[in-house]
């Protein structure tokens, strides 16, 4: 009965997901999730910090561990000097950063967990400048909801993006990482800087960063569902869970 | 002989019927889309993180030599060879995940979709039993019906208990229009420890609920703790299932689904003994 059961149950489930209705109850759920953690945490409430003790001795890296683009490789063997992150969109004054600009900023080193979407978690210190000093010097408008992450990786020719609201984004730990554990980023966890975004799984922490940009909408970037992940594979936006 | 009797009782109210049936679903597809997101990973460990290069307690995955197997430890492996870590899906081609096909939503391998599933019933989960759990505070079904009392708690009543679900020897007459002392402890068991489990470990392991509440996080002991725990209270439940259903099929099938459709239920007359 069982066995029965569940077989009914799985050929049900396959065929259910696939229809529309299916795909707005999915989506409301994920609304739901999104809308109630953002109404009981804190705006400001922190991710979980560790100790040195914690770290875990490697430090695993995930998705693209070298990204295949011409301009990368020239990038990487110049050891980044020519790379600058563009910060654009609706900001009121366009920046184009040096990897040494960046380091002169304030800096924040926390020791955090990242978990990936499959389940495992590394615990590693990370180093950079806090996001939301840097989008308030380029005077972020007062119409933009989201901020988008354009990074050098690509797959399959779909250049890898992510999104996350102005919550994170001016979030204290939600930091432009340029170390791991006391080195320069590696490049397999996404040289020369990548996005630190504590309370969400690892697929929204964007590595190999070439641009920020501050939108209202998500639309009209990439498939529109504000990600790489999120286009290709329906992946929640929303990775608090 | 024994007598037919015309006696009925009702057995379920409404909410607790409607509970069980709602439950019965969500918690299938959460066991069956979580078996597909432990697919994406499969591999257990200990404490505050773990990845591949960590040792873990448990992991189910294909052998070197062709086969499929469950390890624990370091030292205990399990040949599943064609159940798990190894197997043929529907259209017979070998494939090296650790549950197969017929037990995960979807059948075919997705992470983004099983954790849609999950998390839709996820919310299913948490409205669904705080509404039956409020209902059943008000209409007393739990100190009436569910919770043991002191007396069925003493261990001459659970022995004379267990010695009769050994003999399969199920109660009868007024007897079964109650829950017997062991059935009792398997149901607050499942209500107020696995089902409740279940939800903290798993909002222990979401990112963005550890900054809401840190504590749940020490609690169990970090995030692969939680994830470890989660997986075993799914273990316990699926138990817990098949004993229930095979209960069930023991005392009557038809009159037990019954009582837990409709309500009511027609107690097995008592039975004459003869010296």
């Amino acid at each position: 009965m069982l066995v029965a059961g569940s077989g009914l149950l799985l050929a049900g489930c396959d065929r259910i997901a696939a229809t529309a209705g299916a795909k707005e109850a999915f989506q409301g759920a994920e609304d739901l999730t999104y809308r109630v953690n953002r109404l009981i945490t804190p705006r400001d409430a922190l991710a979980p910090q560790y100790s040195g003790a914690d770290i875990s001795p490697i430090f695993r890296s995930n998705g693209t561990s070298m990204p295949g683009s011409p301009d990368y490789a020239r990038l990487l063997a110049n050891n980044f000097s020519d790379w600058r992150l563009h910060v654009g969109g609706l900001v009121a004054r366009p920046l184009a950063v040096t990897l040494d600009q960046l380091k002169a900023l304030p800096q924040r080193t926390q020791i955090t967990r990242h978990d990936c979407v499959e389940g495992w978690s590394a615990i590693g210190q990370w180093t950079g400048p806090v996001l939301g000093p840097i989008l308030q010097f380029a005077g972020l408008s007062s119409a933009a909801r989201y901020i988008v992450f354009h990074c050098y990786d690509d797959f399959g020719g779909a250049a890898y993006y992510e999104s996350i609201d102005l919550v994170d984004a001016f979030h204290p730990q939600t930091i432009l990482a340029w170390a791991l554990n006391n080195r320069p980023l590696p490049v397999p966890n996404g040289a020369p800087l990548r996005l630190r975004v504590e309370r969400q799984l690892g697929y929204k922490h964007a590595k190999y960063l070439r641009a920020i940009k501050a939108v209202a909408s998500l639309d009209k970037i990439g498939g529109g569902k504000g990600g790489f992940w999120e286009d290709s594979s329906d992946y929640a936006w929303y990775a608090g869970i | 002989m024994a007598q037919q009797t015309d006696q009925r009782l009702y057995r379920h109210k409404l909410p607790t019927r409607i509970w069980h049936w709602l439950n019965a679903l969500t918690i299938f597809i959460m066991l069956m889309s979580g078996l597909m997101i432990f697919n994406a990973h499969p591999r257990l460990y200990w404490g505050k993180y773990g990845a591949n290069f960590d040792k873990p307690w448990l992991q189910i995955g294909p052998t070197p030599s062709g086969g499929g197997h469950v390890v624990i430890g370091s030292q205990v492996f399990i040949p599943t060879t064609g159940v798990l870590g190894r197997w043929k899906d529907q259209r017979g081609v070998v494939q090296t995940r650790a549950f197969p096909y017929w037990a995960t939503i979807p059948s075919r391998y997705s992470l983004s979709g099983a954790r849609r599933w999950h998390f839709l019933f996820g919310w299913v989960l948490i409205l669904a039993g705080t509404a039956y759990f409020i209902t059943s505070l008000i209409n007393r079904h739990f100190r009436k019906d569910v919770l043991p009392s002191r007396a069925e708690l003493k261990p001459r009543h659970l022995w004379q208990d267990i010695k009769d679900h050994a003999r399969l020897r199920l109660p009868t007459g007024d007897a079964a229009g109650r829950y017997n002392p062991l059935q009792k402890l398997a149901y607050v068991g499942v209500i107020f420890f696995l089902i409740p489990m279940m939800i903290l470990t798993g909002l222990a392991m979401g990112p963005g609920f550890n900054a809401t509440f840190p504590q749940l996080l020490d609690l169990f002991g970090g995030r692969q703790s939680a994830r470890s725990i989660h997986f075993l209270c799914a273990f316990a439940l699926l138990a817990f299932i098949i004993v229930h259903v095979a209960m069930v099929i023991l005392a009557g099938p038809i009159n037990e689904m019954r009582s837990m459709i409709t309500g009511w239920f027609r107690p097995p007359p008592e039975k004459q003994r003869h010296g």
